[in-house]
Formats: C-alpha cells, sequence, structure tokens
C-alpha cells in the first residue's frame, strides 16, 4: 500500500509560504538555460506558467489542442476573479479570503495550500492591471469590485462579463512575447497523449499532431500538465466541446493518483436542457445573482400552469412568489454558494415548482433590481449576458412584461443547475508536483484548492496564482537536482515503447467498425453521469451507474465507428480518444461518489442529509483526500489511498449561511 | 415553441491547402428552430457518419461566442447574418426558413489558408500579437494595482477595444484581405492605458510591419470588417492605429 507525503512546510499556516520561498532550492541563470519544462495547456494556468517559466530563462515547450493559445477554456469565464485587496474596506483581508474559500469548500480542502492562494490573490491583480487589463473602474479611477456566492466582501474584480477572457488574453499576451524572444516554443493542433516516464520520473511526452495525424516524441526535465477538468464526462455541461481529461487519465494510467473525483460543481444559473440535439450548456454568471432574484410560484397550480404555458413568470404578482433562497438562507440570500443553490433548485423542481415545460427550471428575475437601479445600470452591469440570453431563447429579460399597481413585471430569465467545474483532479503535493517526480499539474487538472465546492471568481484566481506564482517557484526545488543530467534523446526505448501503445490503442480503436459514432455513445454516457451520479447520489444508483458504465465501455469497444483513416486530420479519431477517457473518468467519479459516505460540498449523497435538507458531513470518518490509484487496468476497479487532513488555523464546524 | 424547418445544407468540402474543394450538398429534414447553428451541423455529421462518409470539418469550441474558433462563411456573410454582432455559434436556426438554400463556406484569405474543408490556419493572427501586442512586463511584483488611477471612460474605452476574440471575420469580409481591425483593436487597448504607452509607437510600427510580412492587404476603409464584426469593433480603431504609426514614423 503506497502512503501520502503532502510535503506541507512546518510553521503557521500564515508562514509556511514565505518559508518554503526562503529555503527551496533554486536554478541558477545558466543552468535555467539548459533545462525544458514541457507545459500541456494554455489556459490561465498553462500560459501563465508558460510564459514565467520563459521569463526566468527555462527552455518551455507550449502544447494546446487548438489553433491559438488564446481559445484555451478560460476565456469563456464570465464573472470575476477574487482577491483579498480590501479595496472596498469591508473588512475583507487575506485571512477572510482565506476561511471564505476553505469554509465553501466545506473543509475538505488542505489549509496550507488554500492559505497560500489567498496570499498570492492580490499580486494577480497588481500583474494583470500592468499587463493592461481593462478590469472595471469606479469614476474616481480606482478598480471597481462586485459580491460573488460564498463571500460577505465584495472582493471580486471583473472586465464586464468577460473577465476569463481579459485574463487568458493578459497571460496569452505574455506567453506571446516570450514566444517572440524564443524563450517558450508553441505547439498548436497538437494533443497529449502519454507522459513519458524515465527511471521513475516524467520525462517527455508523446503528442498527436492532430493535422497529420503523426505521433511525435517530445523530451524536457520536467512536465507540466495544465489541462483543465473532466466535466464532458456529462457531456451536456458549460465545458467547451473541445475539453477533456485524456492527458490527467493518461497520467492517472501512468500512476498518478486521482484525487476527490466525486467533487464535480453543479452551477446553479445555466440556460436550461431544451432538446436532444442541444451540443452544450451556456452558463449565466453568477454575478447576476447580484441583482437578480431567483424564484418559482408559492402554489402548485401556477407552476403547472408555467409547466403548460398558459401563463408567463410575469403574471405571478409578487405576493405569490416564493424567494426560496432568500427563505432558507437569510443572511447569504441569493449569493449562497453554488452547490447550496444548485441543490435548493433541484429539491423545488422535485416538488413540482419548476417553471418550464420540462419542470426543470426557476427563474432569476431582475424587476425589483430595475425598478431600483433603472435599466441602463442593469445593462451596464449586465448587457452582453442579457443579450446572450436573448440570443439563445428568444426572450429579452430586460423587457418590461406588464405593470400592475405601480409595480413593474420584466421577463425573467430561466435557469436550472449544469456541470460547470471539477473540484477534483491528479492529487499533487503542496510543490504541485503529482505522485510521478517530475510530473506536475496546475490549475483545474489538479485537485489542490477548492475541497468539496469552489466559490465564484475562484477559478481565475487559482488558475494564475498556480501559474503565475507557485508553480515557476516549486518547480525549481525539483529542477535543481536535475541539472546533472543530459537532455534525454527520444530515441530511447521508453519513448519509443510509449509512442508505440499510443499507436496500438488507435489502432483498436479503428478496427472496431460498429454501427455508432462517438457522439452517439457519449450523449449515453452523460445520460448515466447526470441521472446516477449527478447531483443527488444514492449507493444504490451509483451501484447502478457503475455496472452501466461497464455496458457502455463494452458497446463502445464493439459497436464504434470512427469514419476515415488515421492518417491526417480525423475529427472522430480524436473525439473517440477523448470518449474513452470519459468512460474512465465516469467511473472513478462513481467510486469514490459510492466510497464516500457523506455529503459535503459538490457531493450529495442523498443518505446523508439533515431534516431541512442539508448536506451532512462525516469529519470523523471522511476527513481526508480520496486519492484513486491505477491498478494496471480499465477492467480492474481502483485502490482508495487517504491522505488524512490537518487543521491548525480554522475549527471545523457545519457550513451554515443561514445567520 | 420550437417550429421544424426543412432546407438544403450547401457545404464546402476541401481536402487540404492545394485542394480545389467543392461543394457537396445535403437536404435537412425537421430540425428544430431552437437548435443553434453549430447544432445543426452536428447533426448533419450525425447523418453522414450513419451512412458511412466522413463529416464535415468546421472549427469551433466554446459555443457561447467568446473562444473565437467558429468561423464559418455562411449565405455570403462571415458568421451569418443577425441583428447584433453574433459569432456562428451564436447564431440559430429560426434565423432561417423552410425550403431556404443555405450555403456554409469558409474564410477565404490569403492570411487564411484551409486545412480541411472550413476548418483554417489562423496562426497569423498569433504571429501578429507576438511581434508586440502586449506589455513588456515580467511576472513578479509590479506596483499596487490601485498605484495608477485611470479615468473610467478610457478603462471602458480600452474594454470595448480588447473584447475582440481574434476570429478574423474582420479579413475573410475584406476585399483586400486585411487585418488592420484586428491589429487595430489591440494596439487601441493598450494605447488606451498608462500602462502600454512606453510603447505604443514601437508597438503599432512593429505589428503593422508583421502583419504586411503575412500577407495581409491594406485597409481602403470599406467599413465591411466592421460590420460583421461579432464583437461590433469599430473602425475608429484603425485610425487610432494610424496615428500612433505615423508617430512612430515620425520618430524613425
Amino acid at each position: 500500500m503506497s502512503t501520502i507525503d503532502s510535503r506541507i512546510p512546518e510553521g503557521p499556516v500564515a508562514e509556511k509560504w514565505t518559508n518554503y520561498k526562503a529555503h527551496q532550492k533554486l536554478v541558477n541563470p545558466k543552468n535555467k538555460l539548459r533545462l525544458d519544462v514541457i507545459v500541456v495547456g494554455t489556459g490561465l494556468a498553462g500560459a501563465s506558467a508558460a510564459a514565467s517559466l520563459g521569463e526566468m530563462g527555462f527552455n518551455v515547450l507550449n502544447f494546446c489542442i487548438q489553433d491559438s493559445p488564446r481559445r484555451a477554456h478560460s476565456i469563456a469565464a464570465q464573472g470575476g476573479i477574487n482577491a483579498a485587496k480590501n479595496y472596498q474596506n469591508d473588512g475583507d483581508s487575506v485571512y477572510r479570503l482565506f476561511y471564505d474559500t476553505v469554509k465553501g469548500g466545506d473543509y475538505r480542502a488542505r489549509e496550507a495550500n488554500v492559505y497560500r492562494l489567498a496570499e498570492v490573490s492580490n499580486n494577480i491583480i497588481d500583474q494583470c492591471v500592468a499587463q493592461g487589463v481593462p478590469f472595471a473602474r469606479e469614476y474616481g479611477g480606482m478598480l471597481a469590485n462586485r459580491s460573488f456566492g460564498g463571500a460577505q466582501v465584495s472582493r471580486t474584480f471583473y472586465a464586464k462579463g468577460q473577465t476569463g477572457q481579459q485574463l487568458l488574453l493578459g497571460a496569452y499576451s505574455a506567453l506571446s512575447r516570450m514566444v517572440e524572444a524564443k524563450k517558450v516554443k508553441l505547439y498548436t493542433r497538437y494533443e497529449m497523449e502519454d507522459v513519458v516516464i524515465v527511471d521513475g520520473r516524467a520525462r517527455g511526452i508523446i503528442a498527436k499532431n492532430l493535422i497529420t495525424g503523426k505521433l511525435e516524441r517530445f523530451s524536457a526535465n520536467a512536465v507540466v500538465i495544465a489541462t483543465g477538468g473532466y466535466g464532458n464526462a456529462y457531456f451536456l455541461s458549460t465545458n467547451a466541446m473541445g475539453c477533456n481529461c485524456t492527458a490527467a487519465v493518461q497520467c492517472y494510467r501512468k500512476g498518478a493518483y486521482f484525487a476527490n473525483p466525486s467533487y464535480v460543481q453543479i452551477h446553479p444559473t445555466c440556460i436550461p436542457v431544451h432538446g436532444n440535439n442541444q451540443s452544450k450548456l451556456t452558463l449565466m454568471s453568477e454575478s447576476l445573482r447580484n441583482d437578480g432574484r431567483i424564484w418559482v410560484p408559492k402554489k402548485l397550480e401556477d407552476a403547472k400552469k408555467l409547466q403548460s404555458g398558459e401563463i408567463q413568470g410575469s403574471d405571478i404578482p409578487e405576493a405569490d412568489r416564493d424567494y426560496y433562497l432568500e427563505r432558507r438562507y437569510p443572511a447569504f440570500g441569493n449569493l449562497v454558494p453554488r452547490d447550496v443553490a444548485s441543490r435548493a433548485a433541484k429539491e423545488r423542481c422535485d416538488k413540482g415548482f419548476g417553471v418550464n415545460n420540462t419542470g426543470l427550471a426557476v427563474f432569476l428575475d431582475f424587476s425589483e433590481s430595475i425598478q431600483r437601479l433603472g435599466i441602463d445600470e442593469i445593462r451596464a452591469r449586465y448587457g452582453n449576458l442579457f443579450d446572450m440570453y436573448e440570443e439563445i431563447t428568444d426572450v429579452n429579460p430586460g423587457e418590461l412584461a406588464k405593470t400592475v399597481d405601480g409595480v413593474e413585471y420584466y421577463n425573467p430569465m430561466m435557469i436550472y443547475p449544469a456541470i460547470h467545474y471539477t473540484m477534483g483532479g491528479i492529487w499533487v503535493d503542496y510543490e504541485l508536483q503529482t505522485s510521478i517526480k517530475g510530473l506536475f499539474a496546475i490549475g483545474e487538472c489538479n485537485f489542490s484548492d477548492h475541497g468539496a465546492n469552489r466559490l465564484g471568481a475562484s477559478a481565475l484566481m487559482q488558475g494564475l496564482a498556480d501559474g503565475y506564482f507557485v508553480l515557476p517557484y516549486t518547480i525549481q526545488n525539483y529542477l535543481a537536482d536535475q541539472t546533472i543530467w543530459p537532455r534525454l534523446s527520444t530515441d530511447l526505448p521508453e519513448f519509443a515503447e510509449a509512442e508505440k501503445n499510443v499507436d496500438e490503442a488507435i489502432d483498436k480503436l479503428m478496427a472496431i467498425k460498429g454501427k455508432r459514432s462517438v457522439d452517439s455513445i457519449h450523449k449515453e454516457l452523460g445520460h448515466i453521469m447526470w441521472e446516477h451520479v449527478g447531483m443527488g447520489r444514492t449507493a444504490e444508483g451509483l451501484k447502478e451507474g457503475l455496472e452501466l458504465l461497464k455496458k457502455l465501455r463494452k458497446e463502445f469497444e464493439t459497436n464504434l465507428f470512427i469514419p476515415g483513416t488515421k492518417e491526417g486530420l480525423n475529427v472522430e479519431l480524436d473525439k473517440a480518444i477523448h470518449l474513452r477517457d470519459f468512460i474512465t473518468m465516469g467511473e472513478l467519479v462513481a467510486y469514490d461518489a459510492l466510497s464516500r459516505n457523506e455529503s459535503c460540498g459538490g457531493h450529495f449523497r442523498e443518505e446523508y442529509q439533515t431534516e431541512e435538507g442539508e448536506a451532512k458531513r462525516d469529519d470523523e470518518n471522511y476527513f481526508y483526500v480520496g486519492c484513486w490509484e491505477y491498478q494496471g487496468s480499465d477492467e480492474v476497479a481502483p485502490t482508495l489511498i487517504k491522505e488524512p487532513l490537518h487543521y491548525e488555523a480554522i475549527k471545523v464546524q457545519t457550513r451554515n449561511y443561514k445567520n | 415553441m420550437a417550429k421544424n424547418i426543412s432546407f438544403t445544407i450547401k457545404y464546402w468540402k476541401q481536402n487540404g491547402p492545394k485542394d480545389k474543394g467543392h461543394f457537396d450538398t445535403h437536404e435537412m429534414k425537421n430540425v428544430p428552430d431552437d437548435t443553434s447553428f453549430l447544432e445543426m451541423l452536428d447533426m448533419l455529421n450525425e447523418e453522414l457518419i450513419n451512412e458511412g462518409q466522413e463529416p464535415f470539418v468546421f472549427d469551433h469550441d466554446c459555443r457561447e461566442g467568446i473562444c473565437g474558433m467558429c468561423s464559418l462563411y455562411i449565405n455570403g456573410t462571415p458568421h451569418g447574418k443577425t441583428e447584433r454582432g453574433a459569432t456562428t455559434c451564436q447564431l440559430y436556426m429560426r434565423k432561417f426558413n423552410d425550403g431556404d438554400v443555405i450555403t456554409v463556406e469558409p474564410w477565404r484569405s490569403a492570411g487564411f489558408p484551409v486545412i480541411k474543408d472550413c476548418m483554417v490556419d489562423r496562426s497569423a493572427f498569433d504571429k501578429i500579437i507576438q511581434a508586440g501586442g502586449y506589455t513588456s512586463v515580467r511576472t513578479g511584483q509590479p506596483q499596487d494595482a490601485n498605484a495608477i488611477l485611470i479615468p473610467k471612460q478610457d478603462a471602458d474605452e480600452a474594454m470595448d477595444c480588447a473584447t475582440c476574440i481574434g476570429c478574423g471575420a474582420c479579413v475573410a469580409a475584406c476585399k483586400n484581405g486585411s487585418a488592420m481591425l484586428f491589429v487595430s483593436s489591440k494596439v487601441s487597448q493598450l494605447a488606451l492605458l498608462p500602462q502600454g504607452r512606453p510603447e505604443a509607437a514601437k508597438r503599432a510600427k512593429a505589428m503593422v510591419a508583421r502583419m504586411d510580412e503575412l500577407g495581409f492587404g491594406n485597409c481602403t476603409n470599406t467599413r465591411a470588417c466592421e460590420a460583421v464584426c461579432p464583437k461590433c469593433e469599430s473602425i475608429s480603431n484603425i485610425a487610432r492605429l494610424n496615428r500612433e504609426f505615423i508617430k512612430a514614423k515620425l520618430n524613425d
């Protein structure tokens, strides 16, 4: 049985990172020129890491699957990025951001990692402003802030509803500068298919050139993966179509532990599912909950009429509306964390109060705030989101529907929870190194900082913290000992073997020649995941889900059809490789969910809830990080290894957003 | 409530940059009009695959109008015709009618060679940014973010320029194949902010030079780019770029 060492530095939580940096090994400038680092992915984490490592003097090889690094899915983050600047003088501090993040994560994150995250959050804002990121400002020229879920302060910095885009373009510009300086070599439209291990250390990757279809070998002194999450295992999610977990799952197959896979975030404010041809779900930013109020009808008969289309939301008078988040959680109201808001929506819809034809939607209403602030102010804040909503649904949420007794009723938005983000990921220690030496994981791809639930505006913070301020330091502690090694040749047998295995796996997929398209099987996978491993899980449902996933793998292996050949560009082949790994990932989520007999954050087991329907944690038995170790085959159940959590600074208690 | 429509789709097939290319045609039956354009193409591909054929290849990713990956020339307009700026992925079938013939082509421009079907190579845009589309700051400890006050109006204007998604519709729409709207948006964003001022002139010169090198044409003020930009970038950015460019040349 393997053991786990999270390598958390000694000392009080507030001093750990400073102490670490003071004592870690560094690489001298001459030696940096001799060291190569592979960074896979160009999202916030990947691009910022590649740029920073390049600036330091390392030779960076940076890979992405899209045509340009600027397309990475970080670009789609809407709402904002948290930092403990306390510019609003509302009592914020590094400690409070740390505390809110640990509490928001339902006490399942590592204290030391989260504290470091809160500490460097301020540097991120300074860095981005210096790059020319046009954050929103007040009239006096100072930076503006807004509030996000799980916090009672306004600490979120934003650039309209396109914060992710602006931060990514900032990182992309830093990266571009290093490409021009020839410190970073970019490989676009390349996909990592395997990590190459030599003498127990990650020393390179096998990547597929997506245009030529050829497999290519790349060697380096360390490998960093920044390839995002596995939300697309659910088929319908807010992730981009290309988001996949192939690189992460391949690292897992090679021995990297996969931590907390059951912690999947379901975002409460997405546009509801409308039909069978739908390819993805669109998020409506959490920032809308600053001014939008979430409700369903109080009366079941009103809900029935909404479902049959007899009446509209605006027909229901104020007195007959149930603002259920404000009712249940008076202290945080509409700004409760995402997991809480999502479950509350599901609870109302399960009881029959859903407001659209499928019964799976609730209202997000701006009537009150439009009357208070005026439509111009509301459009200035959320105009692009209103337009986006109208494009998709043909309904304009800023349009006055009727006025009754001087009260204006606007068309509400309809929203429903959807898969959005995965807190689980490749296990890493304090240095962001995985259980394979020389292999690092950053951003959403690792499991490190969010515990069982991530707060809004914290994903951007973590991605950039890892890429700009953490990895570029911690990786040196590893690389300092690697300077004695010469550059490895890609002719080594380990590279040949890895390439051969990838090639054979591709041949196997091409040879199935069954009847079903990749998408049709992927949709079925999504259905199994949502029904059995989704928002409300039970032991029975999870066991059934695992059975169904086994059958689905069989179906995939015997009835898949990929047109064309493996030579040249073959989109269907690439999707098939992703799907193979999504099925493995789906099983991992189910195994973890089944083994965790408690409810916490994004993992809700219906057997474990309080009388009021709140998540019931079991700190006595489940106060650990669940790490899964691959057992040599996708057919064999993985083994669970536990990393116990230790809290020194924060008292573990029941999460309370009521008062 | 969604209604179903049936129509003919003519889509461009081209096997690599050297192939001549041709249109294929397919009849689409009973497509719900609340389907997005790209979901409709997913349906087309599902039908093609079920017939044992290779799917129609096109770029797409986020499907919410921000990544800039989707790039289809629909019925003679980049991203298709909508009332306000929208990308291909934000186009819905309710904009089409029963019995329509819908033509889908790639971006056609010397700067964007076709890879396959409607997937084109836009790496030239990356190369233009690499020439100078940044402020030269290192990761580290810059001054506090509030140390430089920036008037809200300037910040907002910079933000409008910064919303460019790099899709290339401007180039596809331009009869000269010019990338001036793309280049000027980045130059403007950084020229409007104090952080970008020190390198403003140098940046303008370097990016324009790279653009010329890569085979993009000149701007003749036809405003075709502005009309199709999914993010409504304004050609007043081009005027600002020209000012910065002239300043740089005067200093030479």
